[in-house]
């Protein structure tokens, strides 16, 4: 690299070399030195949104197994007599609990958009006024269709990631939670809680056999998320210009370079 | 005419003494669901209420569900048709054919104007003006509308006429189409089934006349008392369903157990009746009793969710054998693929690019 790059920031000349504990004893060569004096971070994800992320995740890998397993019950089991035996009941009691904590988990991550910094609104919106967005959408795009050389940075989603999100989670979780709501509440019965809040959904699609097509669709569409979602995100942790799966660990956006696009 | 009579004259000329009528009156409140504080008042209406003339038209339809109405146990038809509605028009009950028939139709229709229930068994198809269902050298379509124009309120009999049934099946040909599709003015109540079970038809007209209102409807317009719980939930086969324990195959130890029939593709889950609770031909069985999964026949479109004996239904969209599990399955793995390609490629373009930055480093 060259001096014509600008940077983002320019190191102290004055101040004293650095990190003489990692250099004695952290196992750090010189040339790490230099690159730890560049690097910087940015707190991007509030600890609320990093448990949701993780509170979400567990709760949408119980909701797959089991749901599969209720649209496609295991093998007949005659472990005790029936009145003795719950296996298909915890099954969907297991359904059913990870449904509620997945959305009291998105309630609360709504209210955090309201109370949070800047990035954790991301995810709810997609700026489809912003011209630059559709143009940054375009080069990631390329990026991943290996025809840029390198991505830029980005401290939250970057375009495509926003949009996936947008979609996915965001829409993918509510079509999840209002069908699975009413879904629930025919169990429930007409009067009920869940009933007067959801069972409209019922009276939309009619056919409650419908209801569950529906929502049995919803879960691949969040299976397929999920492929990519993991992916993306070792993939660009490992051949982006920053950190991906330790921001959803530590909230610290770090960056591997600090050049500025 | 002179006064209608009422409930009360017609069956005390029948021979009925008082004494059975307040035990009629008993079992009614009983069947309804209504407590016995509801007794004098149901004895009351039937006193001093004119009898509801009613006028029963056949659309599309297999009249099943007169098949199923003429056997009901409690109350009996007999008692209903001839004590409690004045039926005065259905031409394939009544004794009358062609101009008479069609004259009583008529003059019901003038004489009770606004005061009757119409009674539609079967939908009327719109495709073609209407032709493919002729009564009485009309299009049934224009019968229907006519006499909906004076009714008070609408009972759609049966699947045909709540939703549809087989004959507005994918692809619908004939374009039949329910009853509250086409009329849109009257209060309808829906009573899905093919056919609706006997004591059901019996016991809705029964609220209707002595309370002279509508029962209370669900969000889909059935009467709450027979249609707000599912087959499922009142099943006598569901502690197996609770504990994990199906039918396999027809004809596995498990069938012979009278193990739940969920995998086998019942219906039960998503349908809405009570099949599992009042049961069918007085009360001797239904469907999953006799060790078939319910098929569903109450809810919408039941003939197009796919087979009777699968648990999850195809998806037309995605071709004639594609069910949710495996246009997921397909997604995922056109995904995934494209995800192992896209890893590999990655790879690849990182270790060349390494390459390149040490020979120009």
């Amino acid at each position: 690299m060259t001096d014509t790059v600008p940077r983002i920031n320019t190191p102290n000349p004055d101040a004293p070399l650095p990190l003489e504990a990692a250099r004695l004893t952290g196992d750090a060569t010189a040339a790490d030195i230099e690159s730890i004096r560049r690097r910087t971070s940015v707190y991007v994800y509030e600890a609320p949104v990093r448990l949701w992320h993780w509170i979400n995740a567990l709760a949408i890998t119980i909701l797959i197994v089991t749901g599969y397993l209720i649209g496609r019950p295991l093998p007949t089991m005659q472990i005790a007599e029936a009145y003795d035996q719950f296996i298909f009941g915890y099954i969907r009691f297991a359904h059913f609990a990870a449904g509620m904590v997945l959305t009291v988990a998105f309630f609360g991550r709504v209210y955090w958009a309201f109370m949070g910094n800047h990035h954790a609104r991301q995810m709810f919106y997609i700026p489809i006024f912003n011209k630059r967005f559709w143009s940054e959408l375009f080069f990631e795009l390329r990026w991943y269709f290996f025809l840029e050389a390198e991505p830029k940075k980005y401290v939250g989603h970057n375009p495509l990631a926003q949009i996936a999100m947008f979609f996915f989670m965001t829409l993918g979780i509510t079509f999840m939670m209002i069908t699975g709501w009413a879904l629930y509440a025919e169990g429930v019965g007409q009067g009920s809680l869940p009933d007067t809040a959801m069972g409209w959904v019922l009276g939309l699609v009619q056919n409650s056999q419908r209801l569950h097509t529906l929502h049995h669709l919803g879960m691949w569409a969040i299976v397929v998320f999920m492929i990519i979602h993991i992916y993306a995100a070792i993939r660009e942790d490992i051949m982006s210009r920053q950190s991906m799966v330790s921001t959803m660990i530590s909230g610290h956006r770090t960056f591997k370079d600090d050049r500025v696009e | 005419m002179a006064q209608i009579e009422t409930f009360y004259d017609v069956m005390r000329r029948q021979g009925i003494t008082r004494r059975s009528f307040m035990k009629y009156c008993s079992l009614t409140a009983a069947a309804l669901g209504l407590g016995p504080s509801f007794v004098p008042k149901i004895a009351h209406a039937m006193e001093t209420k004119p009898r509801t003339p009613v006028i029963w038209v056949h659309g599309l339809e297999c009249t099943c569900c007169s098949e199923s109405f003429i056997r009901s146990a409690h109350p009996l038809a007999k008692d209903v048709v001839l004590s409690m509605i004045s039926l005065d028009y259905d031409d394939t009950l009544m004794a009358a054919a062609g101009h008479a028939a069609e004259a009583a139709f008529e003059e019901t229709i003038q004489k009770y104007h606004g005061n009757y229930i119409l009674a539609v068994e079967g939908n009327p198809p719109l495709n073609e003006d209407g032709m493919f269902c002729i009564t009485g050298g009309k299009p049934f379509v224009e019968k229907l509308k006519h006499a909906a124009e004076g009714a008070k309120a609408i009972i759609s009999w049966g699947a045909c006429a709540s939703y549809g049934c087989v004959q507005a099946a994918s692809p619908n040909p004939t374009r039949a189409t329910p009853v509250h599709k086409v009329i849109l003015d009257k209060p309808i109540i829906k009573v899905p089934g093919c056919p609706p079970i006997a004591e059901v038809m019996t016991g809705v007209i029964t609220y209707m006349l002595t309370f002279d209102r509508l029962p209370e409807l669900d969000r889909q317009g059935r009467p709450a008392m027979f249609y707000s719980q599912r087959i499922h939930d009142k099943c006598y086969r569901r502690p197996h369903f609770d504990a994990g324990q199906f039918v396999e195959a027809w004809d596995d130890e498990y069938a012979k157990k009278g193990y739940c029939l969920y995998k086998m593709g019942c219906k039960g889950p998503t349908t809405y009746n009570a099949c599992s609770t009042v049961r069918w031909n007085e009360g001797v069985s239904f469907p999953i009793q006799s060790g078939h999964g319910c098929i569903g026949c109450s809810e919408d479109g039941f003939w197009d969710q796919g087979s009777f004996y699968d648990r999850l239904t195809n998806i037309k969209q995605f071709g004639v054998e594609a069910n949710a599990d495996k246009v997921g399955m397909a997604a995922a793995g056109v995904v995934g693929g494209a995800v192992a390609v896209h890893a590999a490629v990655s790879a690849l373009k990182r270790a060349q690019k390494k390459t390149q930055d040490k020979v120009e480093g």
